[in-house]
C-alpha cells in the first residue's frame, strides 16, 4: 500500500539550528501516526512544513503520491490536509456557532461572492449544526470564542479541522494544557475521528499516544530515531534514553 | 428593525436639507450636508477595510484624489478639444465619467495593494502613506493640469433629465448616488466575502488554516475599497467644480481615519455619524477660532479612550440603556 502522506529527505534550518534533518516519514492511509520527542525536537516545525506554513529548504512532500512542495498553506486544505494548532488559534470575537460556519463556507466555496447573503446559505447553516452536535458544543453555539473554557476551545479546534472533510488530519498536541477528564473526552473523540480520516498526532501525552497510535516515529535533535509500532518503540534502547528514561514524566 | 428605522431618519434628514436651508436662508448648510454625504462614502470606504478587513491604510485618500482629478481630466480635454494620451477624448457626461472614476480607482488600488499587502503592521501604514505621497507630488508636479492649485471644472457632468446647474438637484443627485452606495455596502458586509473579511480581521492564520488564500482576498478588499473612495472623489470634483492634489495629501487620508474613529471602527453607520461629526465641528469651531483644531484634537482624546466603538458605541449603549 502507497503512503497518504510521505515527507522525502525533509531539511530546515533557522540559522545555526537544524530543525528538521532529513526527515523520511510515511503515513500510512487511515492510521494514526504518532511523532512524538522531547521539547524542541522540532516536531512543530515538521508539522507546519506538511500543512505550508513553512517552506522546507530541501526535500520533497507527497500527498497520496502527488508533489506538493511547492503548494501554498491554503491550496493544500483544499488538497485533504486540515491542522489543529498547540496553542489554539480561533476567531475569538466570533461566536462559536460562527468560527464553524465560516470553516464550512471556505471548505464549500462561494467565499468571493459580494451579492448573496451568507446568513441565507442553508447548506453552510445544516453542515455546521450537524458539525457542533457530532462535537457536542451545540448548546454552546451562541457563545462568544473568548469565553470558552481551554478544553472547549479544544474540541472547537477539531471541529473547524473536520469541517473540511480532511483526508489528512495533523493534530498538534490536542492534549495540550487539558485536565485528566478531558483528555479521556479527547481520546474518544480522536477515536471517532480516526474512522474517517488519517491522522497524524503530535503529542506529549503519552498515555494518549499508546492508546492511539498504530504507528509510532520519534523525533529527536530533527532526526527520526526510529518508527514502529507502539511495542516496538517502548522496547527501543535509544528511546528510552533519548526519551521516555529521560523524563520519566514528559510534559 | 431599529437599524432600518436609523438609516431611514438619517435619508429623511438628507432629503429635507435643502428645504430646511433655504428656509433658514442659509445655502452654506447644503454644502455642508453635501460635503458629509462624500466624505461618509469615503470614510465607509476606508473603513471597510480598516474596520472590517484590519488592513489600516493611511494612504486612502489617494483613491479620493484619483477619483476627483478622473472628472478634472476628462474635463479640462473636453474644454481644451484635444484627448488624452491623443486617444481618449474628454468627456462631461456623468454617466462616463463616474464609471471612469470607477475603473481608474480600482486599477490603482489594485497595483498599490498587490504591492503594500505583501507587508503587514506598521510596514503597511507607512507603505501606503508613501503611495499616497508619490501620487500627491505627482500631481503637484503636473503643470497641463494645474500644478499645486489643481484644475477648474467649468461645469457639474451632465445627466440625461437633470438640469445639473442648479446646485440642489447636484445635491440629489449626489443623495441618490449615496444611498445606492450604502445599500450595496450593506449586501457587501452581510455577504459570504464580507464574513470571510471579518474572520481575516481577526485571524489571518486561522484563515489560512481554513483554506482561504488571505492574499487575494484582502487585495480583492482593497480594491473595492479603492473604487468606493474614487466614487466619492468623483462626487466631490462635481460638487466643487474643482480637483486638487490637497484632497490626496496625507492629511486628507488622516482626516478620513478620524472620521472613522470618531464614527466607530468596524460599524455601518460609524463612518457616515464621524464624517458628520468631525464636518459639523470644523463648521461651528472654525467660525470661533482658527485653531479650532486644538479643540477636535480633545474631543478625539475623549472619544478614544472614553468609549468603544465611538459615537456609534456610544449611541448603541444609550439606546440599551433605556430598555
Amino acid at each position: 500500500m502507497s503512503p497518504l502522506l510521505e515527507t522525502e529527505c525533509l531539511y530546515k534550518r533557522f540559522g545555526g539550528l537544524v530543525a528538521t534533518d532529513n526527515v523520511s516519514l510515511a503515513v500510512m492511509s487511515g492510521e494514526v501516526h504518532a511523532l512524538i520527542g522531547p521539547n524542541g525536537a522540532g516536531k512543530s516545525t515538521l508539522i507546519n512544513q506538511i500543512c505550508g506554513e513553512l517552506h522546507p529548504d530541501a526535500g520533497r512532500i507527497r500527498l497520496d503520491g502527488r508533489d506538493i512542495t511547492g503548494e501554498s498553506a491554503a491550496r493544500r486544505v483544499h488538497l485533504g490536509i486540515a491542522r489543529t494548532f498547540q496553542i489554539t488559534s480561533l476567531l475569538e470575537d466570533a461566536s462559536v456557532r460562527d468560527n464553524v460556519a465560516l470553516a464550512v463556507q471556505a471548505c464549500l466555496g462561494g467565499n468571493l461572492r459580494i451579492w448573496d447573503r451568507r446568513a441565507a446559505r442553508g447548506e453552510i447553516w445544516r453542515e455546521t449544526s450537524r458539525l457542533l452536535e457530532s462535537g457536542g458544543l451545540d448548546d454552546r453555539a451562541q457563545a462568544r470564542c473568548a469565553d470558552l473554557s481551554h478544553g472547549e476551545k479544544k474540541q472547537l479546534e477539531l471541529l473547524m479541522a473536520m469541517a473540511a472533510h480532511p483526508r489528512l488530519m495533523l493534530l498538534d498536541e490536542p492534549m495540550a494544557g487539558l485536565g485528566h477528564g478531558e483528555s479521556r473526552d479527547m481520546v474518544d473523540r480522536l477515536g471517532e475521528i480516526r474512522k474517517e480520516t488519517t491522522i497524524l498526532l503530535v503529542e506529549h501525552d503519552m498515555e494518549a499516544v499508546f492508546a492511539l497510535a498504530d504507528r509510532i516515529s520519534v523525533l529527536v535533535y530533527g532526526r527520526i530515531i526510529i518508527t514502529g509500532t507502539p511495542d516496538e518503540v517502548r522496547g527501543h534502547p535509544d528511546v528510552r534514553e533519548a526519551y521516555l528514561g529521560a523524563e520519566d514524566a514528559p510534559c | 428593525m431599529p437599524r432600518l428605522l436609523a438609516a431611514l431618519v438619517i435619508l429623511a434628514l438628507f432629503a429635507a436639507m435643502p428645504e430646511v436651508a433655504s428656509a433658514m436662508g442659509q445655502s452654506s448648510l447644503m454644502t455642508l450636508a453635501a460635503r458629509i454625504l462624500i466624505y461618509a462614502m469615503a470614510a465607509a470606504s476606508l473603513n471597510f477595510i480598516l474596520g472590517y478587513g484590519g488592513m489600516i491604510s493611511f494612504g486612502h485618500a489617494a483613491f479620493f484624489g484619483i477619483g476627483s482629478y478622473t472628472v478634472g481630466i476628462l474635463a479640462h480635454h473636453l474644454a481644451s478639444g484635444e484627448p488624452l494620451f491623443g486617444i481618449i477624448p474628454g468627456s462631461g457626461d456623468m454617466a462616463v465619467t463616474l464609471p471612469a472614476a470607477l475603473l481608474v480607482s480600482g486599477i490603482a488600488a489594485a497595483i498599490i495593494g498587490a504591492l503594500s499587502l505583501r507587508t503587514g503592521g506598521v510596514q503597511f501604514i507607512m507603505i501606503t502613506l508613501a503611495f499616497a505621497q508619490m501620487l500627491f507630488f505627482f500631481f503637484v508636479a503636473l503643470p497641463t493640469y494645474g500644478g499645486e492649485d489643481g484644475t477648474i471644472i467649468s461645469s457639474a457632468n451632465s445627466v440625461p433629465g437633470l438640469n445639473m446647474r442648479r446646485k440642489a438637484t447636484v445635491y440629489y443627485f449626489i443623495l441618490g448616488v449615496a444611498t445606492v452606495y450604502f445599500l450595496i455596502l450593506w449586501r457587501l458586509v452581510h455577504s459570504s466575502f464580507g464574513e470571510v473579511l471579518k474572520g481575516i480581521r481577526q485571524n489571518e492564520r486561522r484563515m489560512t488554516a481554513m483554506g482561504i488564500p488571505v492574499y487575494r482576498y484582502k487585495l480583492f478588499a482593497f480594491i473595492l475599497a479603492g473604487m468606493g473612495a474614487g466614487l466619492a472623489g468623483a462626487l466631490l470634483a462635481n460638487f466643487l467644480r474643482f480637483a486638487s492634489p490637497d484632497i490626496m495629501h496625507w492629511t486628507k487620508s488622516g482626516e478620513l481615519m478620524i472620521m472613522v474613529i470618531l464614527g466607530g471602527v468596524g460599524s455601518f453607520f460609524g463612518p457616515i455619524l464621524g464624517a458628520a461629526a468631525l464636518l459639523v465641528l470644523e463648521f461651528h469651531l472654525a467660525g470661533w477660532s482658527e485653531h479650532w483644531q486644538l479643540a477636535l484634537g480633545a474631543i478625539l482624546l475623549l472619544v478614544v479612550l472614553g468609549g468603544r466603538g465611538g459615537i456609534n458605541g456610544l449611541l448603541a449603549r444609550l439606546a440599551g440603556g433605556r430598555r
